[in-house]
C-alpha cells in the first residue's frame, strides 16, 4: 500500500462541499453507513440526495431521515436513546431514520466521551435542539414555498401541514432550501406530555447487525493492505523491557515485522486517560491474527525490575497498615463524634475488602491504525476519542487536524476503554512498521495489562444511643491509589456527629475508573454496614432507612449533602411496596444507593445452591428521572444487577511477585446464564425531571443487597469480596 | 501451510492456513467471515460458536484440519435473511446489550434447540451456560431461548 494518495480527510471535505446544503462546514466522516443501513433494513427506500441540515441530521429527497450518534456506543444503549431526543423535535417517524455514528468532530460536537452515565444527560438538551432547530428551519422554508405564515404550518411524522389550504410537503421536499437558511436564535422544545419518542420503548438500532454477525465493532475491521499486530507487554507489574531477541519470530510464515514502541517517553505531553503501566512493548506484525499472537510467544524477552512485585497478601497487608497507622484526610466532619461515640451505648465496628478487578470487556482490546507521513487514520472501540487524538498527536509530532479518528461500536466497556493506551499503542506500531495495523490484544493481553478496579478497604463504625438512635458515625477508606469514600454521600447529612476519612494506599497495580468507579465497591459495604446497624438497633432495614430520610428532610445536618433525601426516600418506599417487603425475611435483603445522578433501590431474595449464594428474583426502583427509552432502561437496570452479582461472587484477581495469577476465563470466573439471577423486576419512578444515566446506578447497591440477602439465608455476614471464593483466593 | 477446502454456509471456500491454525482465525482473517467473535481462545466463552455439521462447537479450538467434510455454519449464514427463529427472537426480546457475545450465544441456541426442541428453564440454563456475556443480558437471553422453542414447536 502506498503513502501518498490524497488524504482521506481532504477528500471528505471535497465531496462534502459538493454535496450541497452545507453551511456548517463540517465533513461525514462516514457517509456510507447510510448506504449499508440499506441492507440491513430492506423496507427503507435510500434516498438519491441527502441534504444535512446541521452536523446532527441530514434528510433524504424521499423524507428518509439520518441522525447522527455524536458518542461512543459501549453497550450502554447511547446509539439508540441519543438519536431519540433529536427525531422527537425533529418530528419524524422513528420508523424512517438510520442511526449513523459520528466520527470524533470537536468543532461540531461537545462532549463525544462514554463515562460517568453521562451521555443521556449531557446530551438532553443540545439534541433535542438540533432536532428543534431544524424542525424550525424546514417550516421556514415550506413557509417560503408555499408562500405562507410559518406560524400557519405545523408538522406530524416528517411532513408539513397547512391546514388552511390543505397542501402539505415532506421534509425531504423542502430540505435543500431549508439549508441555506439561517439558524433561529431560540427555538421552543416540546412539553413533555406531547413526546411521541421519548418514553416509548424502542429496540437497540444495531440489533439487526448483531444478530446477523455483520461487522460491526473494532475487531472486525478489515482493510485492504491491513496487517495484524500483537503485543508483549512485562508479565508482571514492576518490571520493564530490557531487550528482545526476536530472531526466532523474523522470518517466521506471515510474519511481516517485529518492532520496540515507547508508549510514554520522557517530556512528551500526557493526557489523564494515558494510564499505562506497560508503556514499552514488543510488537510482532503479520498477516493472520492467529499467527501473530503464535509468533510473539518465541520472542526472547528481558526483563528488569524497577519496583516491588507484588502478591496479594503484601497488598492486603499495606491496605490495613494504611487503614490503621496512615495519616488520613478528614473529607467531612459534623458535631462532636469523638464524644458522641464515647457516650454511645453500642458501638458497631466493621471492615469491608473488595480485590483488583479487570474490565474483561468481551470484545478485547484493539485499534486500527493507518500512519503517514503526514496524517493518521485511527478506527477502533474508544470511550474518549478527544483525549486518543491529543496523545497520538504529541506522540507522533502531528496537528491533531490531520488525525482522524473513528468510533466503533465496542464490545463493552465498563470504564476500561476510557483508557485509550491500545490506540496510541496502534498508531506508534504503525508508523515504525510503516503499514496500516490492526492491534489485537489475546484475552490473555487483555487481563493482566492492568488498569484495573482498585483493590480497597473500608472500615464502618456506629454509635447507637440507649433508645437505638444512631448517634455517631465514622467511616475511613483506602484503597490502591485512592479512597473509595464520597465524604458527602448518604448517610451524611442524617447523623449529628459525623466523620468522613480518606486515605490512599500506594500499589504500582495501574487502576483505573470501572464501571460505578468508588460506588462499585462504597455502596455494598455501607448498605451492608447499615444493615447490622439497623438490627442493633432492633429496627427493620427499610425503616431504619427512612427514619434516615426523615432527618435528612426535616433538618438535615451539614450544607453538603449530596443528594435529594426525597427521591433518594421514594425508591425505598417504591421497592418495599412493589416487592411486598415484610419485617423479618429470611431470604431477602435491601440496599439503596444514589451514584451517577440516579437513585436506586432494591430487594434481592437469594438461596443457596451447594453451598453457593444464588440469587432468586431482584426487585429495583429506580429514580432517573425522564426515562428516554424504557426497554434500553430496563436492559442497562438487569445488566448491572447481573453484572454487580457476579463480580460480589466470584470477581477477583490476585497476584503473585507481580503476576496476575488469573489470566483468562479458565481461572477467572464470570457469572454464568446458570447463576444468573431468575428475574428482575424494575420499576421506574413517574416524574418530569430532566434524565440522568443508567450505564452504571443498578450496580453498586445490588452488592449490598445480596450481602445482606445472603446473611438472611445462611446467619453469616459477608466482608470480603469476592463472597464465593474468598477463602481460597484471599486467604 | 496446506490447502483446506471448506464448506462454510453452504459454500465451498479454498484456504490456505497452517493445519493447527484454528478455525475461528481461518473464518475472520482469511475468509473476512467476521461475525464470529474471538473472545478467550481457549474454548471457555462461547464467543466463537459456530456449527460444525450441525453441532455448537468453540471454533477457537478446533484445528482447521479437523473440519474436513464437515459443512460449517457461521451467524452469517444462519439464515438467509437474520430470521432464524432464534434471531427473531432476540430481536423481539431486545437482547444485546454490547452485542459482542450475541453471535455465539444466538448459534450455541440455535443448536441446543436442534437437539432439545421444547426445553425446560434448567435445559436453557445449562445449554446456555458454556456462553459468557460480559454485559448480563441473560434473563433476557433466557426469554428469547423459550420465545424461540414455542414458536419452533
Ligand atoms: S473464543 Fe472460543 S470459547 Fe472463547
Ligand atoms: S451483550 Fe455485551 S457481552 Fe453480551
Amino acid at each position: 500500500m502506498s503513502h501518498n494518495q490524497p488524504s482521506r480527510r481532504s477528500f471528505l471535505k471535497v465531496t462534502a462541499a459538493t454535496g450541497g446544503g452545507l453551511l456548517l462546514g463540517f465533513s461525514w466522516l462516514t457517509s456510507c453507513e447510510s448506504e449499508k443501513a440499506e441492507k440491513a433494513r430492506p423496507e427503507l427506500v435510500m434516498p438519491e440526495k441527502w441534504v444535512a441540515v446541521n452536523a446532527f441530521l441530514k434528510i433524504g429527497d424521499n423524507g428518509v431521515v439520518t441522525i447522527m450518534s455524536p458518542n461512543p456506543e459501549i453497550g450502554q444503549n447511547v446509539k439508540t436513546a441519543m438519536p431519540m431526543l433529536v427525531a422527537e423535535e425533529l418530528d419524524v417517524d422513528w420508523k424512517n431514520v438510520i442511526v449513523e455514528q459520528a466520527g470524533l468532530d470537536t468543532d461540531n460536537y461537545e462532549r463525544q466521551l462514554a463515562g460517568g452515565s453521562q451521555s443521556i444527560r449531557h446530551g438532553w438538551e443540545p439534541l433535542r435542539k438540533a432536532g428543534a432547530t431544524a424542525r424550525y428551519m424546514l417550516l421556514q422554508a415550506a413557509a417560503q414555498q408555499l408562500d405562507v405564515d410559518a406560524g400557519s404550518l405545523r408538522t406530524e411524522n416528517g411532513m408539513i401541514f397547512h391546514d388552511g389550504s390543505d397542501r402539505k410537503l415532506g421534509y425531504g421536499e423542502v430540505a435543500s432550501l431549508a439549508a441555506t437558511l439561517p439558524l433561529p436564535e431560540e427555538v421552543t422544545l416540546k412539553d413533555p406530555a406531547d413526546f411521541k419518542i421519548i418514553g416509548h420503548a424502542t429496540k437497540n438500532v444495531d440489533a439487526r447487525k448483531i444478530t446477523t454477525g455483520q461487522p460491526l465493532f473494532g475487531l472486525d475491521l478489515q482493510r485492504e493492505g491491513m496487517k495484524y499486530a500483537a503485543i508483549v507487554h512485562p508479565p508482571a507489574f514492576g518490571l520493564k523491557l530490557k531487550s528482545v531477541d526476536d530472531s526466532a519470530v523474523r522470518g517466521l510464515p506471515g510474519i511481516h515485522d517485529v518492532v520496540t514502541i515507547d508508549a510514554a517517553p520522557e517530556g512528551v505531553e500526557m493526557q489523564w486517560s494515558d494510564v499505562n503501566a506497560f508503556p514499552q512493548l514488543v510488537a510482532v506484525i503479520g498477516d493472520n491474527t492467529w499467527r501473530v499472537l503464535q509468533a510473539k510467544k518465541k520472542l526472547k524477552i528481558e526483563w528488569e525490575q524497577t519496583s516491588p512485585l507484588e502478591s496479594t497478601a503484601d497488598q492486603l497487608e499495606n491496605l490495613r497498615l494504611t487503614l490503621q497507622e496512615g495519616k488520613a484526610e478528614e473529607a467531612r466532619r459534623d458535631g462532636n463524634p469523638e464524644a458522641a461515640f464515647a457516650r454511645a451505648a453500642t458501638i458497631i465496628d466493621r471492615t469491608y475488602s473488595a480485590p483488583f478487578l479487570p474490565h474483561n470487556t468481551m470484545e478485547p482490546m484493539n485499534f486500527f491504525a493507518d500512519v503517514w507521513e503526514d496524517r493518521a487514520e485511527l478506527v477502533g472501540p474508544i470511550q474518549t476519542p478527544e483525549f486518543l487524538r491529543k496523545t497520538v498527536s504529541a506522540l507522533l509530532d502531528m496537528p491533531e487536524a490531520n488525525i482522524d479518528i473513528m468510533m466503533t461500536r465496542m464490545g463493552g466497556g465498563f470504564g476500561r476503554r476510557l483508557y485509550g493506551n491500545f490506540g496510541v499503542e496502534a498508531a506508534l506500531i504503525s508508523k515504525a512498521a510503516g503499514v496500516p495495523v490492526k492491534l489485537v490484544y489475546s484475552r490473555e493481553d487483555d487481563m493482566t495489562q492492568g488498569t484495573y478496579r482498585p483493590e480497597y478497604l473500608v472500615r464502618y463504625r456506629a454509635g447507637l444511643d440507649e433508645e437505638g438512635r444512631l448517634i455517631a458515625f465514622h467511616v475511613r477508606g483506602t484503597g490502591a491509589g485512592e479512597s473509595p469514600v464520597f465524604a458527602n454521600r448518604y448517610p451524611a447529612g442524617t447523623v449529628e456527629n459525623y466523620l468522613a476519612e480518606n486515605i490512599s494506599t500506594e500499589s504500582n497495580v495501574s487502576t483505573g475508573a470501572w464501571r460505578a468507579p468508588r460506588s462499585n465497591f462504597i455502596a455494598g459495604a455501607e448498605q451492608a454496614f447499615l444493615d447490622e446497624v439497623a438490627e442493633a438497633a432492633g429496627k427493620d432495614p427499610i425503616e431504619f432507612r427512612l427514619e434516615l430520610f426523615d432527618r435528612a428532610i426535616k433538618d438535615p445536618v451539614g450544607e453538603e449533602n449530596d443528594y435529594d433525601p426525597e427521591r433518594y426516600a421514594g425508591v425505598l418506599k417504591l421497592v418495599r411496596d412493589k416487592s411486598g417487603w415484610k419485617t423479618g425475611e429470611d431470604q431477602r435483603g435491601v440496599a439503596a444507593y444514589y451514584c451517577h445522578n440516579s437513585y436506586v433501590a432494591q430487594v434481592l431474595e437469594a438461596r443457596l445452591d451447594a453451598g453457593e449464594p444464588r440469587v432468586n428474583e431482584v426487585h429495583c426502583a429506580v429514580d432517573c428521572g425522564i426515562v428516554v427509552n424504557p426497554e434500553g432502561a430496563h436492559n442497562q437496570i438487569e445488566g448491572g444487577i447481573i453484572d454487580g452479582v457476579g463480580h460480589a461472587l466470584f470477581g477477583a484477581v490476585t497476584f503473585t511477585d507481580g503476576k496476575p495469577d488469573q489470566q483468562n476465563f479458565d481461572t477467572y470466573r464470570l457469572i454464568r446464564h446458570i447463576e444468573a439471577p431468575r428475574a428482575i423486576h424494575t420499576h421506574f419512578v413517574e416524574n418530569n425531571i430532566d434524565p440522568t444515566g443508567l450505564g452504571e446506578p443498578s450496580l453498586p447497591p445490588v452488592i449490598g443487597a445480596l450481602a445482606n440477602a445472603i446473611y438472611r439465608v445462611t446467619g453469616e455476614r459477608v466482608y470480603d469480596q469476592p463472597f464465593v471464593q474468598r477463602r481460597e483466593l484471599r486467604g | 501451510m496446506a490447502t483446506f477446502n471448506l464448506t462454510v454456509n453452504g459454500q465451498p471456500r479454498s484456504v490456505e492456513a497452517e493445519p493447527e491454525m484454528p478455525l475461528l482465525w481461518v473464518l475472520r482473517d482469511e475468509l473476512g467471515l467476521v461475525g464470529t467473535k474471538y473472545g478467550c481462545g481457549i474454548g471457555a466463552c462461547g464467543a466463537c460458536t459456530v456449527h460444525l455439521d450441525g453441532a455448537a462447537i468453540r471454533s477457537c479450538s478446533l484445528p482447521v484440519s479437523q473440519v474436513g467434510e464437515q459443512p460449517v455454519t457461521t451467524i452469517e449464514g444462519l439464515s438467509a435473511d437474520g430470521d432464524h427463529p432464534v434471531q427473531l427472537a432476540w430481536l423481539e426480546h431486545d437482547v444485546p446489550q454490547c452485542g459482542y457475545c450475541q453471535a455465539g450465544q444466538i448459534m450455541s441456541a440455535a443448536a441446543l434447540l436442534d437437539g432439545i426442541p421444547n426445553p425446560d428453564e434448567a435445559e436453557i440454563s445449562a445449554g446456555m451456560s458454556g456462553n459468557i456475556c460480559r454485559c448480563g443480558t441473560y434473563t433476557r437471553i433466557h426469554a428469547a431461548v423459550k420465545s424461540a422453542a414455542e414458536k419452533l414447536s
